[in-house]
């Protein structure tokens, strides 16, 4: 099967959608002490961190969310799994409101957590330093009260072979493991309790290529076997070409466009995702200088007008100083830009 | 000046512990030319950190260098004493770290820190030294010069901070520069402007980089020559196109191959089998045997020294030599 035949082979409908994001939307605000407010007079100040996403991940099937730091793709992974309780919005999984759930009766909020799992980036800080790697595999297992405290050393032995970490000392601790060895961990936990919906917060992204390589591969493998629903977050497109059905690039808390893989990467078409991909080293070698890129993220405190990306972006005119496009369909592709919704590209 | 500009003989560093010395760096031989940009590449531990900051003279103890020479133009400075070695640090060589936020002082204005490297190292006033500092901000791209002078570490973002360091770096004319990971804490985007400027203005002055980075594709658009480390000893150097495009040793050749690429027709990255040994117990022999393909049993037992294969040196006993194409 070709990669685009997998990339189809399930359409998404409805009856497929296992997660969902509704409007999702989460401000912070910025605690500076009253009395400075009074003499400075200042309003309180927020950060939009995440800003009306909207999008569906269909059963077995991985969406990768790309972006510069601050461009909010990990708090948007946190409001997902429940980690954080959006301002706006609702996450769904599997029709069932995860924050409404999470925040309801206990063997609910329990079931539900079974369902939804996380990697995150740091295998030095996610794993506790103190916990033996055994019991840090079993705590998921014991917790939700699936197995008994007898049975968790066989359990935990299988679920680390799984990763490829076979007869390892599960009495060690994670310090006296590399930081490949350490994201098997992470990923051996997270898969523990046999969850339907995996997010991983740029699980490679701490890690070396060769390494990289390794857990990238064994997390296609895992998903395919067990048919796991993933976010992917990460800051490099490269990386998601690899793993992903479908990509969402956000900029400024919002998502500005979102496509299947090989649409994204064969015909981008908002202007951010063109600067990304022109950004991205060429291992060709020198000659080619990557494309001068414009300026950095602004800062979220003072947004720019209109569309957000306006300031960086070479087609900009008037009406996007004014007027924040949406995210509109254009065949399978969905792009929030006003200079490709007027064909001005 | 004809000849290299700094060149490194045959250096080891070494650790000791209560179980004897750990030998970190072994025998690492490499030069700079004037004007010439070296990438040292190498997974995390494989002692690229390490050869900067030997090469530098900022060796936390108790690490220490147990042979070899360190020359810069031509005269050692690796037996320098405290006080003249300081001197040279700052004067002769500059260090551009990872984070921008741990080489700037919180505390102080960019002007401040600027004005002060400034006239540590050349009889100026405070008036001529704000020009140069407001010049060599100009230099690094950093739009309205004069007005960022006043302000703090914490009101730049991330990229205008490194241009900052850089500035910083550059600011006594140094004849080396060592980049430790300029880019790695900056998005692509930011990473592709660094670059270029760390080029640009090396070059305008003539200065010899060492440029140490994990990412292959920041060597392949930034560097002249390319230096591959694995556990304490270069195995590849050579020009960049030469080692990238046609590598010949096999562990440069998995590294390749494992780096993620949007021209790739493959669905899958290939990987290297295993990790990177410990320090204590580095295998005898090719350090990499345990994880090559092609390993023999001669692998095993002689440790193979750095040949020329066409127009690169390899340090192994079967390197890839024709008919073999990059990934």
């Amino acid at each position: 099967m070709t990669t685009a035949e997998r990339a189809f082979e399930r359409p998404v409908t409805d009856a497929t959608v296992v997660v969902e994001a509704r409007g999702l939307g989460r401000t912070f605000g910025l605690h500076t002490p009253w009395t400075t407010r009074l003499v400075h007079r200042n309003a309180p100040r927020r950060i939009v961190a995440v800003d009306d996403v909207s999008f569906t991940i269909a059963r077995g099937r991985t969406l990768a969310l790309v972006g510069e730091s601050g461009c909010g793709k990990s708090t948007l992974a946190r409001l997902m799994v429940g980690l954080d309780v959006p301002t706006h919005g609702s996450a769904w999984l599997d029709r069932v409101d995860v924050q409404a759930t999470l925040a309801g009766p206990v063997d609910a909020a329990r079931a539900l957590r079974r369902r939804m799992q996380m990697v995150f980036q740091d295998p030095y800080a996610s794993l506790n330093p103190r916990w033996r790697v055994g019991d840090i595999v079993a705590e998921p297992l014991l917790e939700q009260r699936l197995i008994l405290p007898a049975q968790a050393p066989a359990r935990v032995a299988a679920l680390l072979a799984s990763v490829g970490l076979d007869g390892i000392d599960t009495r060690q601790f994670p310090h006296q493991f590399s930081g490949g060895q350490r994201q098997r961990i992470s990923l051996a936990r997270a898969i523990a309790t046999s969850p339907e919906f995996l997010v991983c917060d740029e699980p490679t992204s701490s890690l070396d290529v060769s390494v990289q390589a390794q857990v990238l591969n064994l997390l296609v493998d895992l998903q395919r076997e067990r048919a796991l629903t993933c976010l992917f977050i990460s800051h490099n497109l490269v990386v998601v070409r690899y793993v992903a059905h479908d990509v969402g690039v956000m900029y400024l808390g919002r998502i500005v466009e979102l496509a299947p893989r090989e649409e994204l990467f064969a015909a981008p078409r908002h202007p951010y995702t063109r600067m990304l991909l022109a950004a991205v080293p060429d291992l060709k070698g020198r000659g080619r200088e990557r494309a001068p890129v414009l300026g950095e993220v602004p800062d979220p405190l003072s947004p720019p007008s209109g569309c957000a990306f306006h300031p960086r972006c070479p087609l900009a005119n008037e009406r996007c100083r004014v007027e924040r496009p949406a995210l509109r369909s254009a065949g399978v592709v969905r792009v929030a830009c006003h200079a490709v919704e007027e064909g001005r590209l | 000046m004809s000849g290299p500009l700094l060149e490194v003989r045959d250096l080891c560093v070494e650790f000791p512990t209560r179980h004897g010395p750990l030998r970190a760096l072994d025998g690492v031989s490499f030069d700079i030319a004037p004007g010439e940009i070296l990438g040292v590449v190498g997974e995390s531990g494989a002692g690229k950190s390490l050869t900067g900051a030997a090469v530098i003279g900022l060796l936390e103890p108790p690490g220490r260098v147990c042979r070899g020479q360190v020359l810069l133009e031509g005269s050692r400075i690796d037996d320098l004493p405290r006080e003249a070695m300081r001197r040279l640090q700052g004067r002769r060589i500059g260090a551009i770290f990872q984070d921008p936020l741990t080489s700037l002082d919180p505390l102080y204005t960019v002007g401040h820190q600027l004005v002060e490297t400034l006239r540590a190292h050349f009889a100026l006033g405070t008036s001529q030294a704000r020009e140069q500092a407001v010049e060599l901000l100009r230099q690094t791209g950093i739009p309205a010069p004069e007005a960022r002078l006043a302000q703090y570490p914490h009101e730049f973002s991330g990229g205008m901070r490194q241009r900052v360091v850089i500035a910083l770096a550059l600011a006594a004319k140094p004849a080396l520069v060592i980049a430790d990971e300029p880019t790695t804490a900056l998005d692509v985007a930011v990473q592709a402007q660094i670059l270029q400027l760390l080029r640009g203005v090396t070059q305008a002055r003539g200065a010899a980089v060492m440029l140490i980075t994990h990412d292959m594709g920041v060597v392949a658009e930034t560097c002249d020559r390319v230096a591959v480390m694995y556990a304490g000893r270069v195995v590849e150097i050579g020009p960049v196109d030469e080692v990238l495009q046609r590598p010949a040793h096999p562990y440069t050749v998995g590294l390749m191959a494992s780096v993620p690429s949007l021209h790739d027709a493959r669905d899958r990255l290939a990987q290297i089998p295993g990790a990177l040994p410990r320090l204590g117990e580095i295998p005898a022999g090719c350090a990499f045997h345990p994880r090559c393909p092609k390993a023999s049993p001669r692998c095993r037992e002689e440790r193979p020294e750095l040949a020329l294969v066409r127009r690169t040196r390899a340090a192994c006993w079967w390197p890839m030599v024709e008919g073999f194409a990059a990934p």
